[in-house]
């Protein structure tokens, strides 16, 4: 697992070429400095932006981009266009997100990379379109249909919003499967100040190629990571995909031993993959007593409650996902181990903290207290801080 | 060494695991598959260059027998997945395969808006009449008064003439054949394909297994004798008298036009954004 | 307000959609940029782009900023009514409050200094149009508060309007200014 610590970093001093970028800026600019070369998508309030983005910049670089007709339009044509080689991906929110699960759901069966940025607004069905939800933590893993693990990564300011785009894009293409970029409608309207990073920084991750003769290729190789090369479409290895079970050549059975081979292998590529997958920051966990666990926005005021608990003397801190899924279970089941109280702050009427509770033991019966709110609100640091003084 | 006998569509088919196919006695699928095959190797264009996209449904499990890139995809959606394999590799000649009730109602929308972005695929509707796979349900394409397992006492729902739809929302090129002509059908697939624009080829098609069987219909022969003798070609109805109109399969090419095509417009817009910078 | 070794000034921008307080939102973000701080420039607003209550928050500061809405104002500006009762109670001790009286009629506060002025009227009768009177009310704010510098904010107003727009809102900034100056004290 690969732990983030935070620094502390000076503003004023030490001052480099910042630009103020807004969120779904960030996502879009991280997807294109990803090598993403390929957008289909439909506007849909509080993502479009990012599809405006890159209508203008990739016809610029020579790159693809569609409005579809919808949201399933959209998803069917990322994958068309991944199986042909492209780095695709496309944006939406909530309704949006709902109509592509089926396409989501072929994406991770055929193993066609592909990334989604789903920018979270409130409520059911039309909801509170401009306002902020977590919402959605669940669906990004159990929306589509069938039995299938998740890959979805979570930022918390403008800037990693950029990095995690990356970072997305480049799991999609290792892992070969559909992942979540997801976003508070907070995360993704608002700006920050941002220096701007620098590209060669990053590592891009690309597919590997096949090199065995058409006639050997099997497009679901297995080797020991699980992690076996893929051909594209047009390219001489005429390989069949289809969204039934399938076997290692991609053609369809009803065989008992393949249909278990080929559902293992989607789980097992993730969870053999876990240190890779999972990302978590831990903020000024030394010696605490109580946890906060929050994710995105929430996160935010939870590091501004913290600070401020942690001036009056209170040992507490924050664990945060950056990888929502898989979930971190070890860090949960250390910190569950190690704390007397974890606080689960959330924009939604309690989805993370099923997955606390789940790891929690018998033991830790009362230890884990919700906050939950979902009046298209944030939930403020002095909420956080009253909660940690109750709790004290 | 003795000469082994080779059909040209041998090369063609996979050989390897994927047959028998799934096919009912009598269903028109295997003429279809044929007549597109046929057309390929007379257009002599390289099977790395061919995509065959399909659906879910009868018709949709044709990619698998065939040595293409090949995509068998959800149902309705084939358009958008071929539309996602042209725009990225313009080169490649994208053809999907469909039925009746993934092409016109559960993947209408997609139908209508590839039509009117007239993007270079080509659309081979198998119609049936019916929803086969799932056992005889009606769809938009059953005409008045058939029974349907969705329908036991008679369609009451209109249908949808598919040529007419693929014109009005913007295909440059519209035509329809029947497996009974099996010739005629391979010819205008290769027109189709070989069209730059957004094509589509109706093939109407017997299901005597299902359709058939529900409206009495009798069995393959009788359904191919009936669509000898009740199409008619385009020239053909012009000199029927009015009242013999009614009930005709209209057979023939409706609309041919060279229009402006999708991924040439996208690249004109690529290369005067390059001469810009 | 004086800036002091650690500082964050909370600023809210509230009215109604079409008012472009987003856009003046962002120009003071930028200027902060341009000033080499830390900023965060968040919005709320309905799902219509006219009418309806908006809100832009500028949070401006030298330390990292976690949560990025304003919750305690060391500036309110409220071009409308509606806003100016839902927000004027969050406005810091000793803070300030910026009200048109275009729209704003009542104002009832307490340990709150208050500038009321007629912007959107002044903008219509001076600069002949009222769609200035974001970056009027915006240039009067900051000369106000000192939140930027003049330069950085002038600077911010020409890169980020129209270059049709550019002579008509920095004669607006002008104006801005003007009127701060004047504002009885």
């Amino acid at each position: 697992m690969t732990t983030k610590k935070t620094e502390k970093k000076s503003g004023k001093k030490n001052v480099k070429k910042r630009v103020l970028l807004q969120g779904n800026e960030a996502a879009a600019l991280g997807a294109l400095d990803a090598g993403v070369n390929f957008f289909a998508g439909y506007p849909i309030t509080p993502s479009t932006e990012i599809a405006e983005i890159m209508a203008t910049e990739l016809p610029k670089r020579g790159g693809k981009f569609v409005q579809m007709e919808d949201e399933i339009a959209s998803i069917c044509t990322v994958i068309g266009g991944s199986l042909a080689g492209a780095k695709a991906m496309t944006a939406t929110s909530g309704p949006g997100f709902s109509l592509m699960q089926e396409g989501i759901g072929f994406a991770k069966i055929t193993e066609t990379p592909c990334l989604i940025v789903n920018v979270q607004r409130g409520g059911p069905s039309t909801g509170l379109p401009t306002k902020p939800s977590q919402g959605d933590i669940m669906a990004t893993r159990w929306g589509s249909h069938g039995d299938a693990p998740a890959i979805v990564l979570y930022p918390h300011t403008v800037k990693e919003t950029y990095e995690l785009a990356i970072r997305a894009v480049n799991l999609a293409e290792k892992y070969r499967t559909c992942v979540v970029l997801l976003l508070d409608e907070v995360i993704g309207h608002m700006s920050e100040a941002v220096t701007l990073p620098d590209v060669s920084k990053y590592r891009v991750v690309n597919r590997i190629k096949p090199n065995v003769p058409p006639e050997w290729y099997k497009h679901y190789d297995e080797n020991q990571k699980y992690l076996s090369p893929v051909a594209s479409y047009g390219e001489g290895y005429r390989f069949h995909v289809t969204g039934l079970v399938h076997d290692a050549y991609g053609f369809p059975t009803n065989n008992s031993n393949e249909a278990a081979i080929m559902m293992h292998r989607l789980k097992k590529k993730i969870t053999f993959n876990i240190r890779d997958l999972v990302q978590i920051e831990s903020f000024h966990m030394e010696e605490a007593e109580i946890a906060i666990f929050a994710a995105g926005i929430v996160a935010r005021s939870a590091k501004q409650a913290v600070i401020k608990a942690r001036k009056e003397g209170i040992k507490v801190g924050l664990i945060r996902p950056m990888t929502i899924w898989p979930f971190p279970d070890d860090a949960v089941r250390k910190m569950l181990k190690n704390v007397e109280t974890v606080i689960v702050p959330e924009l939604n009427q309690g989805q993370m903290i099923h997955e606390i509770e789940r790891l929690a033991k018998d033991k830790d019966d009362g230890k884990i207290i919700k906050m939950q709110m979902v009046n298209g609100e944030l939930i403020t640091p002095t909420q956080i801080l009253h909660k940690i003084k109750e709790v004290n | 060494m003795a000469k082994i006998p080779q059909k040209r569509i041998h090369k063609y088919l996979r050989h390897n695991k994927k047959f028998p196919h799934v096919w009912c006695p009598g269903c028109s699928n295997g003429i279809v598959l044929g007549a597109i095959i046929r057309a390929i190797d007379e257009l002599k264009i390289e099977r790395d260059d061919i995509a065959m996209v399909s659906g879910i449904g009868c018709s949709s499990r044709m990619p698998v027998y065939v040595d293409f890139n090949t995509l068998h995809s959800l149902h309705g959606r084939a358009i958008p997945f071929a539309t996602g394999i042209k725009f990225f590799k313009p080169h490649m000649k994208v053809i999907v395969v469909t039925g009746d009730g993934d092409s016109t109602a559960i993947g209408g929308n997609h139908f209508i808006h590839a039509a009117r972005r007239n993007i270079d695929i080509t659309v081979v509707i198998v119609n049936n009449n019916i929803y086969g796979m799932t056992g005889g349900q009606y769809s938009p394409c059953t005409p008045h008064d058939d029974v349907a397992t969705t329908m036991p006492y008679g369609n009451i729902d209109n249908t949808f003439d598919i040529c007419k739809l693929a014109i009005g929302a913007g295909a440059s090129f519209v035509g329809r054949t029947t497996a009974y002509h099996a010739i005629e059908a391979q010819q205008m697939i290769k027109k189709a394909v070989s069209h730059n624009g957004f094509s589509v080829v109706e093939v109407v098609s017997a299901c005597p297994v299902i359709y058939g069987r529900l409206n009495k219909k009798g069995g393959a022969p009788e359904m191919m004798t009936e669509m000898k003798e009740n199409s008619i070609t385009l020239k053909g109805i012009d000199k029927l008298p009015a009242d013999k109109k009614e009930g005709k399969i209209i057979r023939g090419i409706f609309i041919d036009e060279k229009r402006p095509e999708f991924n040439d417009k996208y690249q004109q817009l690529v290369d005067h954004l390059k001469e810009k910078k | 307000m004086s800036k002091k070794e650690s500082f964050r000034t909370e600023i809210r921008l509230s009215g109604s959609g079409g008012q472009g307080l987003m856009l003046a939102g962002h120009i003071l973000a930028d200027a902060s940029v341009i000033d080499g701080y830390r900023v965060t420039l968040s919005k709320s607003y309905g799902p219509e782009s006219r009418g309806g209550a908006s809100r832009t928050d500028v949070i401006i500061s030298d330390e990292e900023i976690y949560y990025p809405e304003a919750t305690r104002f060391d500036c309110l500006l409220a071009l409308m009514q509606e806003a100016c009762d839902k927000y004027v109670y969050d406005v810091k001790t000793k803070g300030i409050l910026i009200v048109d009286t275009t729209h704003v009629k009542n104002v009832s506060v307490m340990n709150t200094k208050v500038y009321e002025l007629p912007f959107t009227n002044i903008a219509k009768e001076k600069l002949g149009s009222v769609l200035p009177t974001n970056i009027l009310t915006l240039s009067f704010l900051v000369k106000i508060t000192k939140a930027v510098s003049l330069e950085s904010l002038e600077q911010a107003i020409r890169e980020t309007v129209k270059p049709a727009f550019v002579d008509l809102n920095i004669k607006a900034m002008n104006l801005g200014y003007e009127l701060a100056d004047n504002y009885e004290k």
